[in-house]
């Protein structure tokens, strides 16, 4: 059967599926097992609608289970057991970090991700302010938006691909193709540079194209607080005698420290996940490793499951305060 | 409106400066790609893309037509003919015959050859070979000119990617790919998402709040975790590596930001309406079905781009969860990485490759914009 078939056949099967699973599940509920009528219906109805919102949840909640909260217990015990030729697993506590702690490459990784960390969720806060701030004041703002958040629709691996060409590099006789290294041909370079391959640096270059993405995303949202900021306090603040650059630093980004804060640790979890860019680009070569691509190699090239499993934990470590964070916030917000 | 009178037409001024430097500066980088995938291979290796609005000099290698051609004229033998064949647009400057020395001879004037005879070139290419010998050999003698040629756009690389199915490099084949993988993981979480965020929103029930701060945990929870495990289940229960299999993978992992931005939307509608259906005897099945789901519209349609955007754009999981050794279900994500490694030099091939892939969640994303920034401002933890 070819896939276009298989696949309209799975929307229509899965549509149908849910809706018919829903429907028939609440007219069972309501006819058959806790009828409405007769001498117990207020007991009924009280019964049919205890168990109701369950029916409602169960395919989430099953789907939940098994793609998201199973994994985690799951790799949790694969990252302590290893698996033994010609099948089954052997629990060796500990080993797989040991082994992992011993390899320079997830150092490298470790050290590669606390940069990123630090990087790209503060270059593409500012730069989002930045611009969430100077287009909010003119004409054609909402097109420059709509164009600075444009990269946000383009994959990583695309993504890819264009910064390739930016970074190109071409023999020194020759004329450069690559943007970055005309313009440094230009200013007076001597050679070209091989940008990606230049260990430290390169890892820098790899940052630029998520911030790049990332910083329309970190706009929109700080764009829309910004706007919800109460007009009296700036207008205070003129009446008062502030210039431009206080009005900013001192009136608004204190009233939507929160909203920064929301888009920085947004931004963060991205950057943990970070994994078709370095992977596209240097596939983690030249000292650019990163966790997620770490991990990648050791579950499928190396195929070392164990400490391959070892490093999802680390990368799930890294998240857990936010994770813990955002929970609190929900709770919060929920009273 | 914060600035005060005088200085305001100064500033309007640098901040539209600084603006359109911004703006400029996002979007050179995929204008450069986009430009380059219109270009020869041959023009994007010797020249920047950002000469091909311009006619670029170039340095060019040619040859007169053989010696085969040659006429008889008196007792002189000649050769006539045009160095650049059919395309006569380009304009000489300077030309030579030996390879050190390419920038010898103007327009006009004549040089001497090494084996024998003259030759004079014209500014548009137009050559003129004389002898008073007959010329041998099979190739005719090599010119070296500096040419201006004027820009040229081509839908040749297009062509090529997507309509040749000799191509072994060719997108069509990802492209449906990647459409099949991404339309039923598109529409399947939303339905699923929609009957628990209703229930999560509207109905009470014991340990509600404990199941909504479960969702908003799990919508950080990074899947690199859920790779071995899932992978080892769908061969375990013998889904393996197949359309299937990342349906239900891209389901589960859209699930939680789906039910978080369902429920917040729906949590927000008037009390009032459901309330009166209530009392006026209709189900919750009813109620979901007639008022809550025509009302949520909107934030169906943010969650619908998301994953669309998110599932289109997938590397990831496709890997994964799709990709087997057969290379016939390959997306278009996982083919542009594979062609990076072994086309890598080859940009026109590169550049096509990739804006076939970007072209629809560009579309998506133009189109559809107003409801992407309302999901995303809803989506973002508070």
């Amino acid at each position: 059967m070819s896939p276009a078939l298989q696949g309209l056949m799975t929307i229509v099967i899965g549509v149908v599926g849910c809706v018919g699973y829903f429907y028939l599940s609440n007219q069972f509920l309501d006819k058959v097992l806790y009828p409405a009528r007769g001498p117990n219906a207020g007991r009924n109805i009280n019964r049919a609608n205890l168990i109701r919102p369950w029916l409602f949840l169960f395919p989430a909640l099953f789907a939940l289970g098994l793609y998201l909260a199973y994994p985690v217990v799951e790799t949790l015990r694969l990252s302590l057991t290893d698996r033994v030729p010609g099948g089954g697993y052997e629990w060796v506590g500990l080993r797989n970090y040991q082994q992992m702690m011993q390899e320079p490459k997830f150092w490298e990784a470790m050290r590669n991700n606390m940069l990123w960390l630090i990087v790209v969720p503060a270059l593409s806060t500012a730069f989002g302010l930045l611009a969430a701030q100077l287009t909010d004041r003119i004409r054609w703002g909402n097109l420059a938006k709509s164009l600075i958040f444009m990269p946000m629709a383009i994959s990583f691996v695309g993504a890819a691909v264009i910064w390739k060409l930016v970074y190109d590099t071409r023999p020194v006789e020759q004329d450069q193709i690559g943007v970055l290294n005309a313009i440094y041909m230009a200013l007076g370079g001597a050679e070209p540079q091989t940008w990606l391959t230049t260990p430290f640096w390169n890892s820098f270059f790899l940052m630029i194209v998520l911030i790049w993405i990332q910083t329309g995303f970190a706009m929109v949202i700080l764009s829309a607080a910004l706007r919800g900021i109460p007009e009296e306090t700036v207008e205070a603040a003129i009446v008062d005698g502030a210039n431009p650059f206080q009005i900013f630093f001192k009136i608004k980004v204190p009233q939507i420290k929160n909203t920064i804060l929301v888009v920085w640790t947004t931004i963060t979890i991205t950057v943990l996940k970070v994994f078709d860019i370095v992977f596209a680009m240097t596939n983690g070569q030249w000292e650019t490793q990163v966790l997620a691509n770490y991990m990648f190699d050791k579950l499928f090239r190396a195929n070392d499951w164990g400490v391959g499993s070892a490093s999802a934990i680390v990368i799930m470590i890294l998240v857990m305060p936010i994770l813990v964070w955002n929970v609190r916030n929900a709770r919060a917000e929920m009273k | 409106m914060n600035n005060i009178a005088g200085s305001r037409s100064a500033l309007v001024w640098i901040v539209n400066l600084c603006v359109l430097g911004l703006v400029c500066l996002w979007l050179f980088p995929t204008f450069g790609l986009f430009v380059s995938s219109f270009r020869t291979a041959d023009q994007i290796a010797t020249s920047g893309w950002w000469r091909a609005m311009f006619a670029s000099e170039q340095n060019l290698t040619l040859r007169t037509a053989p010696p085969e051609s040659q006429v008889q004229q008196g007792d002189l033998y000649v050769i006539e003919g045009n160095l650049f064949g059919d395309n006569p647009d380009a304009v000489i400057s300077v030309w030579g015959v030996s390879s050190r020395d390419i920038d010898a001879y103007t327009p006009g004037e004549t040089a001497e050859l090494r084996r024998g005879g003259e030759i004079t070139v014209q500014a548009d290419g137009g050559y003129r070979l004389v002898n008073t010998e007959a010329f041998e050999g099979n190739r005719g003698p090599r010119v070296f000119v500096t040419a201006t040629t004027p820009p040229e756009l081509t839908f040749q690389n297009y062509k090529n990617i997507l309509f040749d199915p000799a191509n072994v490099d060719g997108m069509a084949k990802a492209f449906f790919n990647t459409l099949t993988v991404t339309i039923p993981a598109t529409i399947i979480p939303i339905l699923v998402a929609a009957f628990a965020a209703y229930a999560l929103a509207w109905m009470d029930f014991p340990g509600r709040a404990l199941l909504i701060a479960a969702v908003v945990g799990l919508l950080v929870v990074p899947l690199q975790l859920a790779l071995i495990p899932l992978l080892k289940l769908h061969l375990g229960v013998g889904i393996g590596k197949s359309y299937l299999g990342i349906w239900l993978a891209h389901t589960g992992f859209g699930l939680p930001l789906a039910i978080y931005l369902l429920r917040n939307y729906m949590a927000g509608l008037p009390r009032d309406i459901i309330e009166n259906a209530r009392v006026d005897g209709a189900t919750d099945f009813q109620i979901f079905t007639k008022i809550i789901l025509p009302l949520s519209f909107p934030a169906l349609a943010s969650f619908a781009i998301f994953q669309f955007l998110w599932t289109w754009n997938d590397l990831l999981v496709a890997k994964v969860f799709l990709i087997d050794a057969s290379g016939q279900t390959t997306v278009m994500t996982a083919q542009i990485v594979e062609l990076m490694g072994t086309r890598g030099g080859n940009w026109e091939i590169l550049a096509t490759a990739a804006f076939v892939s970007i072209a629809v969640p560009l579309l998506v994303f133009f189109a559809m914009q107003k409801y992407l920034v309302r999901g995303l401002l809803a989506g973002s933890v508070k």
